[in-house]
Protein backbone atom coordinates (compact mmCIF):
# COMPACT_ATOMS: atom_id res chain seq x y z
CA UNK A 1 0.00 0.00 0.00
CA UNK A 2 2.71 2.41 0.93
CA UNK A 3 4.60 1.76 -2.15
CA UNK A 4 1.54 2.30 -4.32
CA UNK A 5 0.85 5.80 -2.78
CA UNK A 6 4.41 6.78 -3.29
CA UNK A 7 4.20 5.81 -6.92
CA UNK A 8 1.08 7.92 -7.46
CA UNK A 9 2.57 11.04 -5.93
CA UNK A 10 5.66 10.64 -7.98
CA UNK A 11 3.49 10.34 -11.07
CA UNK A 12 1.54 13.42 -10.10
CA UNK A 13 4.62 15.33 -9.48
CA UNK A 14 5.77 14.39 -12.89
CA UNK A 15 2.51 15.50 -14.35
CA UNK A 16 2.60 18.87 -12.61
CA UNK A 17 5.91 19.51 -13.82
CA UNK A 18 5.00 18.58 -17.30
CA UNK A 19 4.31 21.19 -20.05
CA UNK A 20 0.70 20.26 -20.32
CA UNK A 21 0.14 21.31 -16.83
CA UNK A 22 1.73 24.60 -17.60
CA UNK A 23 -0.54 25.16 -20.56
CA UNK A 24 -3.59 24.31 -18.49
CA UNK A 25 -2.50 26.75 -15.87
CA UNK A 26 -2.04 29.46 -18.48
CA UNK A 27 -5.44 28.73 -19.90
CA UNK A 28 -6.99 28.98 -16.43
CA UNK A 29 -5.18 32.32 -15.88
CA UNK A 30 -6.40 33.69 -19.23
CA UNK A 31 -9.87 32.50 -18.28
CA UNK A 32 -9.58 34.47 -15.04
CA UNK A 33 -8.38 37.59 -16.89
CA UNK A 34 -11.10 37.22 -19.53
CA UNK A 35 -13.74 36.78 -16.88
CA UNK A 36 -12.48 39.94 -15.13
CA UNK A 37 -12.58 41.82 -18.42
CA UNK A 38 -16.12 40.59 -19.07
CA UNK A 39 -17.15 41.64 -15.58
CA UNK A 40 -15.53 45.08 -16.15
CA UNK A 41 -17.23 45.40 -19.53
CA UNK A 42 -20.50 44.37 -17.93
CA UNK A 43 -20.05 47.03 -15.26
CA UNK A 44 -19.28 49.66 -17.90
CA UNK A 45 -22.27 48.63 -19.99
CA UNK A 46 -24.57 48.77 -16.98
CA UNK A 47 -23.27 52.25 -16.26
CA UNK A 48 -23.83 53.14 -19.89
CA UNK A 49 -27.37 51.77 -19.75
CA UNK A 50 -28.08 53.96 -16.72
CA UNK A 51 -26.58 56.95 -18.57
CA UNK A 52 -28.70 56.22 -21.62
CA UNK A 53 -31.79 55.84 -19.47
CA UNK A 54 -31.08 59.22 -17.89
CA UNK A 55 -30.48 60.74 -21.33
CA UNK A 56 -33.67 59.15 -22.52
CA UNK A 57 -35.54 60.54 -19.53
CA UNK A 58 -34.03 63.96 -20.19
CA UNK A 59 -35.07 63.76 -23.84
CA UNK A 60 -38.56 62.75 -22.77
CA UNK A 61 -38.67 65.66 -20.36
CA UNK A 62 -37.48 67.98 -23.10
CA UNK A 63 -40.13 66.62 -25.41
CA UNK A 64 -42.70 67.19 -22.71
CA UNK A 65 -41.39 70.70 -22.21
CA UNK A 66 -41.55 71.26 -25.97
CA UNK A 67 -45.14 70.10 -26.01
CA UNK A 68 -45.90 72.32 -23.04
CA UNK A 69 -44.18 75.22 -24.71
CA UNK A 70 -46.11 74.63 -27.90
CA UNK A 71 -49.31 74.46 -25.89
CA UNK A 72 -48.37 77.64 -24.06
CA UNK A 73 -47.52 79.32 -27.34
CA UNK A 74 -50.84 78.25 -28.77
CA UNK A 75 -52.56 79.48 -25.62
CA UNK A 76 -50.66 82.74 -25.91
CA UNK A 77 -51.79 83.16 -29.51
CA UNK A 78 -55.36 82.36 -28.48
CA UNK A 79 -55.19 84.85 -25.63
CA UNK A 80 -53.64 87.43 -27.92
CA UNK A 81 -56.52 86.95 -30.36
CA UNK A 82 -58.99 87.10 -27.47
CA UNK A 83 -57.35 90.30 -26.26
CA UNK A 84 -57.54 91.74 -29.77
CA UNK A 85 -61.18 90.74 -30.03
CA UNK A 86 -61.93 92.28 -26.64
CA UNK A 87 -60.09 95.46 -27.59
CA UNK A 88 -62.11 95.71 -30.76
CA UNK A 89 -65.28 95.01 -28.77
CA UNK A 90 -64.24 97.68 -26.26
CA UNK A 91 -63.63 100.15 -29.08
CA UNK A 92 -66.99 99.28 -30.58
CA UNK A 93 -68.76 99.71 -27.23
CA UNK A 94 -66.87 102.93 -26.61
CA UNK A 95 -67.90 104.20 -30.02
CA UNK A 96 -71.45 103.14 -29.29
CA UNK A 97 -71.30 104.93 -25.94
CA UNK A 98 -70.04 108.08 -27.63
CA UNK A 99 -72.82 107.78 -30.16
CA UNK A 100 -75.39 107.28 -27.39
CA UNK A 101 -73.98 110.25 -25.47
CA UNK A 102 -74.23 112.39 -28.60
CA UNK A 103 -77.73 111.09 -29.26
CA UNK A 104 -78.62 111.85 -25.65
CA UNK A 105 -77.38 115.42 -26.02
CA UNK A 106 -79.31 115.76 -29.28
CA UNK A 107 -82.46 114.29 -27.74
CA UNK A 108 -82.04 116.53 -24.71
CA UNK A 109 -81.61 119.57 -26.97
CA UNK A 110 -84.61 118.51 -29.02
CA UNK A 111 -86.55 118.00 -25.80
CA UNK A 112 -85.65 121.52 -24.66
CA UNK A 113 -86.64 122.93 -28.02
CA UNK A 114 -89.92 121.05 -27.99
CA UNK A 115 -90.62 122.31 -24.46
CA UNK A 116 -90.09 125.89 -25.65
CA UNK A 117 -92.21 125.35 -28.76
CA UNK A 118 -94.95 123.57 -26.81
CA UNK A 119 -95.17 126.35 -24.23
CA UNK A 120 -95.20 129.02 -26.94
CA UNK A 121 -97.90 127.26 -28.89
CA UNK A 122 -99.93 126.62 -25.73
CA UNK A 123 -99.67 130.23 -24.60
CA UNK A 124 -100.40 131.71 -28.02
CA UNK A 125 -103.68 129.84 -28.22
CA UNK A 126 -104.61 130.24 -24.56
CA UNK A 127 -106.63 133.42 -25.10
CA UNK A 128 -108.81 135.19 -27.66
CA UNK A 129 -108.13 138.67 -26.29
CA UNK A 130 -106.09 140.62 -28.81
CA UNK A 131 -104.11 142.53 -26.17
CA UNK A 132 -103.27 139.32 -24.33
CA UNK A 133 -102.14 137.62 -27.54
CA UNK A 134 -99.85 140.55 -28.30
CA UNK A 135 -98.54 140.43 -24.72
CA UNK A 136 -97.81 136.72 -25.04
CA UNK A 137 -95.93 137.28 -28.31
CA UNK A 138 -93.88 139.97 -26.58
CA UNK A 139 -93.12 137.63 -23.67
CA UNK A 140 -92.02 134.88 -26.01
CA UNK A 141 -89.70 137.24 -27.87
CA UNK A 142 -88.15 138.58 -24.64
CA UNK A 143 -87.95 135.38 -22.64
CA UNK A 144 -87.38 132.68 -25.21
CA UNK A 145 -85.65 134.46 -28.08
CA UNK A 146 -83.83 137.00 -25.92
CA UNK A 147 -84.60 140.25 -27.73
CA UNK A 148 -84.27 143.60 -25.99
CA UNK A 149 -85.74 145.88 -28.67
CA UNK A 150 -88.44 144.65 -31.00
CA UNK A 151 -91.92 145.37 -32.28
CA UNK A 152 -95.01 143.97 -33.95
CA UNK A 153 -96.40 145.50 -37.14
CA UNK A 154 -99.79 144.50 -38.51
CA UNK A 155 -101.26 145.20 -41.93
CA UNK A 156 -104.20 147.57 -41.90
CA UNK A 157 -107.65 146.54 -43.11
CA UNK A 158 -106.82 147.45 -46.69
CA UNK A 159 -103.65 145.38 -46.48
CA UNK A 160 -101.43 148.16 -47.76
CA UNK A 161 -99.85 149.63 -44.67
CA UNK A 162 -97.89 147.99 -41.85
CA UNK A 163 -98.86 149.72 -38.62
CA UNK A 164 -96.86 149.25 -35.38
CA UNK A 165 -99.12 147.82 -32.66
CA UNK A 166 -96.54 146.99 -29.98
CA UNK A 167 -92.97 147.99 -29.28
CA UNK A 168 -90.51 146.91 -26.57
CA UNK A 169 -87.36 148.91 -25.83
CA UNK A 170 -88.35 151.51 -28.41
CA UNK A 171 -90.98 154.25 -28.37
CA UNK A 172 -94.18 153.00 -30.01
CA UNK A 173 -95.45 156.50 -30.71
CA UNK A 174 -92.36 157.34 -32.76
CA UNK A 175 -92.41 154.07 -34.72
CA UNK A 176 -93.28 154.73 -38.37
CA UNK A 177 -95.70 152.74 -40.53
CA UNK A 178 -94.37 151.07 -43.66
CA UNK A 179 -96.12 150.60 -46.96
CA UNK A 180 -96.25 147.10 -48.44
CA UNK A 181 -92.91 146.62 -50.22
CA UNK A 182 -91.39 149.67 -48.56
CA UNK A 183 -87.98 149.10 -47.04
CA UNK A 184 -86.85 145.88 -45.38
CA UNK A 185 -90.02 145.49 -43.30
CA UNK A 186 -92.37 146.28 -46.18
CA UNK A 187 -90.52 143.86 -48.48
CA UNK A 188 -90.68 141.15 -45.82
CA UNK A 189 -94.47 141.54 -45.68
CA UNK A 190 -94.71 141.60 -49.48
CA UNK A 191 -92.53 138.55 -50.16
CA UNK A 192 -93.50 136.58 -47.05
CA UNK A 193 -89.86 135.67 -46.50
CA UNK A 194 -87.88 135.95 -43.28
CA UNK A 195 -85.18 138.63 -43.21
CA UNK A 196 -81.93 138.29 -41.25
CA UNK A 197 -79.33 141.07 -41.22
CA UNK A 198 -75.94 140.05 -42.63
CA UNK A 199 -73.95 140.84 -39.51
CA UNK A 200 -75.25 139.13 -36.41
CA UNK A 201 -72.19 140.68 -34.71
CA UNK A 202 -74.05 143.94 -34.58
CA UNK A 203 -76.80 142.67 -32.32
CA UNK A 204 -75.93 145.23 -29.64
CA UNK A 205 -75.87 148.30 -31.80
CA UNK A 206 -78.80 150.69 -31.92
CA UNK A 207 -80.79 150.29 -35.10
CA UNK A 208 -83.29 152.68 -36.63
CA UNK A 209 -86.85 151.46 -37.17
CA UNK A 210 -86.30 150.81 -40.86
CA UNK A 211 -83.16 148.70 -40.37
CA UNK A 212 -84.13 145.66 -38.33
CA UNK A 213 -81.90 142.80 -37.28
CA UNK A 214 -84.60 140.27 -38.06
CA UNK A 215 -88.02 140.52 -39.69
CA UNK A 216 -90.45 137.61 -39.53
CA UNK A 217 -93.66 137.78 -41.55
CA UNK A 218 -96.80 136.64 -39.71
CA UNK A 219 -98.51 134.33 -42.18
CA UNK A 220 -101.72 132.35 -42.37
CA UNK A 221 -100.88 129.94 -45.16
CA UNK A 222 -99.51 132.38 -47.74
CA UNK A 223 -101.40 135.45 -46.55
CA UNK A 224 -99.20 137.87 -44.59
CA UNK A 225 -101.02 139.74 -41.83
CA UNK A 226 -98.05 141.47 -40.21
CA UNK A 227 -94.37 141.37 -39.33
CA UNK A 228 -92.44 140.76 -36.11
CA UNK A 229 -89.34 142.95 -36.12
CA UNK A 230 -86.26 142.50 -33.90
CA UNK A 231 -83.86 145.42 -33.50
CA UNK A 232 -81.57 144.41 -30.68
CA UNK A 233 -80.84 141.30 -28.65
CA UNK A 234 -80.12 141.05 -24.91
CA UNK A 235 -76.40 141.56 -24.09
CA UNK A 236 -76.01 137.89 -23.12
CA UNK A 237 -77.60 136.74 -26.38
CA UNK A 238 -74.70 136.80 -28.83
CA UNK A 239 -76.07 134.61 -31.59
CA UNK A 240 -79.15 132.71 -32.71
CA UNK A 241 -79.52 129.04 -31.86
CA UNK A 242 -81.39 126.45 -33.90
CA UNK A 243 -84.36 126.73 -31.57
CA UNK A 244 -84.61 130.45 -32.35
CA UNK A 245 -85.22 129.71 -36.02
CA UNK A 246 -87.80 127.10 -34.96
CA UNK A 247 -89.42 129.74 -32.76
CA UNK A 248 -89.43 132.21 -35.66
CA UNK A 249 -91.19 129.60 -37.80
CA UNK A 250 -93.65 128.87 -34.99
CA UNK A 251 -94.32 132.55 -34.43
CA UNK A 252 -94.78 133.13 -38.15
CA UNK A 253 -97.67 130.65 -38.19
CA UNK A 254 -99.11 130.38 -34.70
CA UNK A 255 -98.79 134.04 -33.73
CA UNK A 256 -100.49 134.97 -36.99
CA UNK A 257 -103.47 132.67 -36.41
CA UNK A 258 -103.66 133.75 -32.75
CA UNK A 259 -103.71 137.43 -33.76
CA UNK A 260 -106.17 136.78 -36.57
CA UNK A 261 -108.51 134.76 -34.32
CA UNK A 262 -108.37 137.32 -31.52
CA UNK A 263 -109.11 140.13 -33.97
CA UNK A 264 -112.09 138.20 -35.34
CA UNK A 265 -113.25 137.45 -31.82
CA UNK A 266 -112.88 141.07 -30.75
CA UNK A 267 -114.73 142.20 -33.84
CA UNK A 268 -117.47 139.62 -33.26
CA UNK A 269 -117.74 140.67 -29.63
CA UNK A 270 -117.98 144.31 -30.64
CA UNK A 271 -120.71 143.53 -33.17
CA UNK A 272 -122.51 141.34 -30.67
CA UNK A 273 -122.43 144.13 -28.12
CA UNK A 274 -123.74 146.57 -30.73
CA UNK A 275 -126.58 144.19 -31.64
CA UNK A 276 -127.32 143.58 -27.97
CA UNK A 277 -127.44 147.33 -27.35
CA UNK A 278 -129.65 147.80 -30.36
CA UNK A 279 -131.97 145.00 -29.22
CA UNK A 280 -132.16 146.52 -25.76
CA UNK A 281 -133.10 149.85 -27.31
CA UNK A 282 -135.85 148.16 -29.33
CA UNK A 283 -137.26 146.18 -26.39
CA UNK A 284 -137.32 149.06 -23.91
CA UNK B 1 -91.10 115.01 -2.34
CA UNK B 2 -89.52 118.43 -3.00
CA UNK B 3 -91.56 121.61 -2.99
CA UNK B 4 -90.60 124.35 -5.39
CA UNK B 5 -91.98 127.85 -5.63
CA UNK B 6 -91.77 129.65 -9.00
CA UNK B 7 -92.23 133.41 -8.78
CA UNK B 8 -92.52 134.93 -12.25
CA UNK B 9 -94.87 137.51 -13.74
CA UNK B 10 -94.81 136.03 -17.25
CA UNK B 11 -97.26 133.10 -17.61
CA UNK B 12 -95.17 131.82 -20.52
CA UNK B 13 -92.06 131.65 -18.37
CA UNK B 14 -93.94 130.17 -15.42
CA UNK B 15 -95.26 127.42 -17.64
CA UNK B 16 -91.86 126.76 -19.21
CA UNK B 17 -90.11 126.59 -15.81
CA UNK B 18 -92.82 124.35 -14.37
CA UNK B 19 -92.68 122.20 -17.49
CA UNK B 20 -88.91 121.79 -17.04
CA UNK B 21 -89.23 120.97 -13.34
CA UNK B 22 -91.87 118.31 -13.97
CA UNK B 23 -89.02 116.04 -14.97
CA UNK B 24 -87.93 115.98 -11.33
CA UNK B 25 -89.42 112.95 -9.65
CA UNK B 26 -91.93 113.79 -6.97
CA UNK B 27 -91.72 117.56 -7.24
CA UNK B 28 -94.61 119.77 -6.21
CA UNK B 29 -94.50 123.07 -8.05
CA UNK B 30 -96.33 126.17 -6.85
CA UNK B 31 -96.56 129.32 -8.97
CA UNK B 32 -96.80 132.99 -8.02
CA UNK B 33 -97.16 136.01 -10.30
CA UNK B 34 -95.16 138.54 -8.24
CA UNK B 35 -93.10 138.98 -5.07
CA UNK B 36 -96.05 139.66 -2.77
CA UNK B 37 -97.95 136.59 -3.93
CA UNK B 38 -94.71 134.62 -3.63
CA UNK B 39 -94.18 135.81 -0.07
CA UNK B 40 -97.71 134.79 0.89
CA UNK B 41 -97.17 131.31 -0.48
CA UNK B 42 -93.79 131.06 1.25
CA UNK B 43 -95.43 131.89 4.59
CA UNK B 44 -98.29 129.46 4.03
CA UNK B 45 -96.05 126.49 3.25
CA UNK B 46 -92.41 125.37 3.38
CA UNK B 47 -90.47 125.13 0.15
CA UNK B 48 -87.18 123.39 -0.70
CA UNK B 49 -86.30 125.66 -3.62
CA UNK B 50 -87.34 129.15 -4.66
CA UNK B 51 -87.08 130.27 -8.29
CA UNK B 52 -87.73 133.93 -8.95
CA UNK B 53 -87.52 136.57 -11.65
CA UNK B 54 -86.09 140.00 -10.79
CA UNK B 55 -88.26 142.40 -12.76
CA UNK B 56 -91.81 141.91 -11.55
CA UNK B 57 -94.70 144.21 -10.68
CA UNK B 58 -95.77 144.90 -7.05
CA UNK B 59 -92.58 143.46 -5.53
CA UNK B 60 -89.42 142.61 -7.45
CA UNK B 61 -87.27 139.52 -7.00
CA UNK B 62 -84.43 141.26 -5.12
CA UNK B 63 -86.81 142.60 -2.49
CA UNK B 64 -88.35 139.15 -2.21
CA UNK B 65 -84.92 137.55 -1.66
CA UNK B 66 -83.96 140.05 1.05
CA UNK B 67 -87.24 139.36 2.89
CA UNK B 68 -86.96 135.61 2.46
CA UNK B 69 -83.43 135.56 3.91
CA UNK B 70 -84.65 137.34 7.06
CA UNK B 71 -87.00 134.44 7.72
CA UNK B 72 -85.27 131.72 9.78
CA UNK B 73 -87.29 129.08 7.94
CA UNK B 74 -85.71 130.07 4.60
CA UNK B 75 -82.24 131.14 5.74
CA UNK B 76 -80.61 128.18 3.97
CA UNK B 77 -83.19 127.44 1.27
CA UNK B 78 -81.60 127.60 -2.20
CA UNK B 79 -82.78 130.47 -4.40
CA UNK B 80 -82.42 130.51 -8.18
CA UNK B 81 -82.85 133.71 -10.16
CA UNK B 82 -84.00 133.67 -13.78
CA UNK B 83 -83.82 137.12 -15.34
CA UNK B 84 -83.17 139.15 -18.46
CA UNK B 85 -80.64 141.25 -16.49
CA UNK B 86 -77.32 139.89 -17.66
CA UNK B 87 -75.03 142.53 -16.17
CA UNK B 88 -72.30 141.61 -13.70
CA UNK B 89 -73.57 144.18 -11.18
CA UNK B 90 -77.06 142.68 -11.15
CA UNK B 91 -75.62 139.23 -10.67
CA UNK B 92 -73.33 140.32 -7.82
CA UNK B 93 -76.16 142.19 -6.11
CA UNK B 94 -78.49 139.20 -6.30
CA UNK B 95 -75.82 136.81 -5.02
CA UNK B 96 -74.92 139.22 -2.22
CA UNK B 97 -78.57 139.30 -1.14
CA UNK B 98 -78.57 135.53 -0.83
CA UNK B 99 -79.33 134.03 -4.24
CA UNK B 100 -77.54 130.75 -4.93
CA UNK B 101 -77.81 130.60 -8.73
CA UNK B 102 -78.28 133.23 -11.41
CA UNK B 103 -79.57 132.28 -14.87
CA UNK B 104 -80.13 134.79 -17.64
CA UNK B 105 -82.90 134.64 -20.24
CA UNK B 106 -83.46 133.25 -22.79
CA UNK B 107 -83.50 129.96 -20.95
CA UNK B 108 -83.37 126.33 -21.92
CA UNK B 109 -85.63 123.98 -19.95
CA UNK B 110 -82.76 121.52 -19.51
CA UNK B 111 -80.51 124.18 -18.01
CA UNK B 112 -83.14 125.17 -15.43
CA UNK B 113 -83.60 121.50 -14.54
CA UNK B 114 -79.84 120.92 -14.14
CA UNK B 115 -79.40 123.95 -11.86
CA UNK B 116 -82.47 122.98 -9.82
CA UNK B 117 -81.11 119.45 -9.35
CA UNK B 118 -77.75 120.83 -8.32
CA UNK B 119 -79.29 123.21 -5.77
CA UNK B 120 -81.49 120.45 -4.36
CA UNK B 121 -78.54 118.04 -4.24
CA UNK B 122 -80.34 115.58 -6.51
CA UNK B 123 -78.47 113.20 -8.85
Amino acid sequence: MGEEKEDKSKALEKLVKSEEAEEILQMVNRGIVFTKEILGENERLRFRVIQLQEENNELLRQAERGKLRRRLEEELIRLEEEKQRLLEEYKRVEEQNREYAMRYVEVEEENNNLANLYVCSYQLHSTLEFKEVVQIIMEIIINLIGAEEFGIYLLDEKGRLLVPVAMEGKDLSSAPSFGLGEGTIGRCAQTGENYYAQDIEGTQQERPFEEPLVAIPLKIKEQVIGVIVLYKLLPQKTQFANVDYELFTLLAGHAATAIFSSRLYTEAQRKLNTIKGFMELLTH
Amino acid sequence: MVKILVVEDSPTMRQLISFALKRLREAEITEAGDGVEGLKKLNADTFDLIITDINMPVMDGLKLISLVRRDVKYRNTPIMIITTEGGAEDRERALALGANAYITKPIQAGNVLDVAKSLLGLP
